[in-house]
């Protein structure tokens, strides 16, 4: 049992608190208002080896760790929350699953450009009428030929408006249930594959998601991630560690909230004395650091599991479902502490505030990780 | 970064959960009951190294770190929140004469204590009067013939008639206000003077003995003055930051108890036609006791873990203890309300649980101080 951080671990974090800091914070409102996505900072992040943060050098990557990985993903969505799910998506949801699915061509072609951070990947497996039950998936991929040809919609696809390629879910054999699950990758500008235009969201506004329809698109078998039915078990051995991602952002959204509200505290004066004075200001702050501190725990715990390689599903839906939760607690009251300033969109603690809103929903809801945990716990 | 015990902190814990199951669980309900202490039972702790987990093997301890007793504290809380207060103020006082009292005191006292010969070790901070806030404290120590003393009351005292052992906090500055003058001493059981009054009924860790101690003239030499006279209101505060994270153990521990209880019963209970675990509003309550389980446990770790390091751990431990004691209140309760009726009897063992778990968010600081100790903490240093 040791809680330091290595020396290099402290160099990634170190390096990514200066970025976000410097590069990610005081831009941070205008993406939000515009819903711009950063694409410069972006750049900045491949620079720095944050878009291939665990794949190794020889695919392009940095080669980190995942503890490595979520000390980044709290650093930067500290300074962006939206800039910390473009990072998380890519990382997460596309790297990952080609690192670990993909053969030596298909790493060669659609993981070493992703790493270097040449190209945005994407994960598109929620649609109109099917998330966390994937079974109910009505996308297809129909044999033709030496082809799949692909048809359905995907929805909600973080990075799906600047995306290069996308990792797509579809039904091979809808007999099979979500055994019957295929995973492809696809290049955005295919034949067959058109973006709707993105959506316009409550929170994380520098992201950009949309809605993907597939009519008629034929890929080559050599797009197909994994074998045929394999699937589900990609998207589920995927979300594992893009739960560690979401339940790090949660907790960089926290402790944005939390330090701009601490040092707002020690400014503002009421009743003759800064309000960090008051003890009802005070424990609002202790709960906070408290409650930021398990969840970083529980996020580290995840990432240092999934380093070991031991299975670490229930440890991950635990991480996501803690921190996302926490953070919007921390970011309400956060806001509380600004008073009427809080509310106003000069203000980033109203960011804080709908920024934290989605992570209890996306990567599976708080209600999706709960039945995860339960189910483990009943088995055990 | 680790997150999981090594060999030697693993070997404490099996050593400590082997103990519980086999010999602390049975006895547990009917120690209860009848608010009986455990004597026996609290002396075998001693024989298995668990009264002083943290104290080098010189002076009779395990010298198995922090981490280890924070386990070992989790394990006994499990089958008996009693016997792991017992425990862990015993621990604590063990850790203090070690590292603050004279060599003659830490050889006269700590083997004793390490081995179960002095029972218990209690620690006397706490008057009528005053708890945390330790400066308002009224007995005083003042020089007779070459020796200290002691005069005044205490209160609450965990294993106070019981101790071989009692550190007591004392005025030495008779015109001192505050946290400055105060010095602590090391005190003999059944020491002439010390006389243990009123035993308190309580609520809940019933085989844990509560007693107020009269201090009538007892009279110590200088070697039982811990750290330099002047130096006792530090010595506390340091004591407490470990004790703190002995509570916090004590708590994942109570709610790990709860939760195992709430999953054994929830699969074992139908109801329309499926177990009741199968129900989704009981699986979302385990799935959250499961949650909180091991945020309260990594809290506790991660303060012992420091402290074994030597780095800074008062923030860290009084998170540990504030968010576990808490965290035990709604786990306690959840598993109550997923037990029914049978929650609310004797008959299973959450009920207890559920009145042991009371007392975690006001010994060893309420929630309320571990809050300003944190608070004053982070606003000199918000990261």
């Amino acid at each position: 049992m040791d809680v330091r951080l290595t020396d290099e671990q402290q160099q990634v974090r170190d390096l990514c608190r200066e970025f976000a800091a410097k590069e990610l914070q005081p831009n941070a409102r205008r993406w939000d208002e515009k819903h711009e996505f950063p694409r410069e900072a972006v750049r900045k992040l491949a620079e720095m080896g944050l878009m291939g943060v665990a794949v190794p050098a020889e695919w392009g990557g940095a080669g980190m760790d995942s503890l490595s990985y979520a000390l980044a993903m709290e650093e930067i969505s500290r300074g962006c929350a939206g800039t910390g799910v473009i990072m998380s998506a890519h990382n997460s949801l596309y790297c990952d699953p080609l690192l670990r699915f993909g053969s030596d061509d298909q790493k060669r072609e659609w993981l070493a450009p992703f790493a270097r951070g040449e190209k945005l990947g994407c994960f598109a497996l929620t649609e109109p009428m099917s998330g966390s039950d994937a079974a109910e998936m009505r996308t297809v991929a129909a044999r033709k030929g030496p082809d799949y040809v692909l048809d359905g919609s995907k929805n909600y696809i973080t990075n799906g408006p600047q995306a290069d390629a996308m990792l797509i879910f579809a039904m091979t054999d809808r007999a099979k249930g979500h055994r019957g699950i295929s995973a492809f990758i696809v290049p955005t500008d295919w034949k067959g594959l058109v973006r709707g235009k993105p959506d316009d969201k409550v929170g994380i506004r520098a992201s950009g998601s949309c809605t993907v329809f597939l009519e008629q698109c034929a890929v080559p078998e050599r797009f197909r991630l994994g074998q045929e039915g394999e699937g589900f078990k990609i998207a589920m051995a995927t979300l594992d560690g893009g739960r560690i991602g979401i339940g790090a952002q949660a907790v960089g959204i926290a402790r944005a909230a939390f330090e701009e509200a601490t040092a707002y505290a020690k400014e503002r004066h009421a009743f003759g004395q800064p309000i960090s004075q008051f003890q009802a200001i005070q424990f609002m702050l202790a709960d906070m650091a408290t409650e930021i501190d398990a969840a970083r725990l529980l996020v580290w715990r995840a990432a240092t599991m999934k380093d070991r390689h031991v299975r670490h599903t229930a440890e991950s839906a635990m991480a996501k479902l803690f921190a996302s939760e926490m953070s919007e607690r921390v970011t309400s009251k956060a806001l509380q502490i600004h008073g009427g300033l809080g509310y106003m969109r000069e203000c980033d603690a109203e960011r804080h505030w709908r920024d934290s809103r989605i992570t209890e929903i996306y990567e599976g809801t708080s209600e999706i990780q709960r039945v995860v945990i339960s189910s483990t716990l009943l088995k055990g | 970064m680790e997150l999981e015990p090594n060999d030697v902190q693993r070997a404490v814990e099996e050593t400590a959960r082997a103990y519980a199951r086999e010999r602390l669980a049975p006895a547990a309900a009917e120690n209860d009951r009848r608010a009986r202490f455990p004597t026996d039972l609290v002396r075998g702790l001693g024989e298995m190294g668990l009264l002083a987990v943290n104290v080098p093997a010189s002076l009779g301890g395990s010298e198995a770190g922090a981490v280890a007793y924070a386990l070992a504290v989790m394990q006994i809380a499990q089958a008996d929140c009693s016997v792991a207060v017992t425990m862990a103020v015993t621990n604590m006082v063990a850790e203090a004469i070690t590292r603050f009292g004279t060599d003659r005191a830490r050889n006269h006292f700590v083997p004793r204590i390490a081995s179960g010969e002095a029972i218990a070790g209690a620690f006397g901070l706490s008057e009528p009067q005053s708890g945390s806030d330790a400066g308002a404290l009224r007995t005083r120590a003042t020089r007779r013939d070459g020796r200290w003393v002691l005069e005044g009351e205490k209160q609450w005292i965990t294993s106070g008639d019981v101790a071989g052992a009692v550190v007591v906090w004392a005025r030495t500055d008779p015109g001192s206000t505050g946290a400055k003058g105060v010095s602590a001493f090391v005190v003999e059981g059944g020491a002439k003077g010390l006389s243990v009054g009123r035993h308190e009924e309580k609520m809940g860790v019933r085989a844990s003995s509560t007693v107020s101690l009269a201090l009538d003239g007892v009279e110590v030499e200088d070697w039982a003055v811990l750290g330099t006279p002047g130096d006792g209101f530090r010595i506390a505060l340091a004591a407490l930051d470990g004790g703190r994270i002995g509570i916090a153990s004590q708590a994942a521990g109570t709610i790990r108890a709860a939760l195992d209880a709430s999953l054994r019963y929830a699969k074992d209970r139908k109801a329309f036609g499926v177990s009741i675990a199968e129900h989704q509003a009981v699986a979302f309550m385990l799935a959250d006791m499961a949650v909180e389980a091991d945020t309260a446990r990594l809290l506790a770790l991660r303060a012992a873990a420091l402290k074994e390091a030597g780095l800074p751990f008062s923030r860290e431990a009084a998170m540990a203890k504030l968010w576990g004691s808490e965290a035990a209140q709604r786990a306690v309760n959840r598993a109550v309300q997923i037990h029914g009726g049978y929650g609310y009897t004797a008959e299973f063992p959450v009920e207890r649980l559920f009145r042991d778990a009371r007392v975690q968010t006001i010994y060893e600081g309420t929630s309320e101080v571990q809050r300003m100790v944190i608070a004053r903490d982070l606003l000199r240093d918000p990261i």
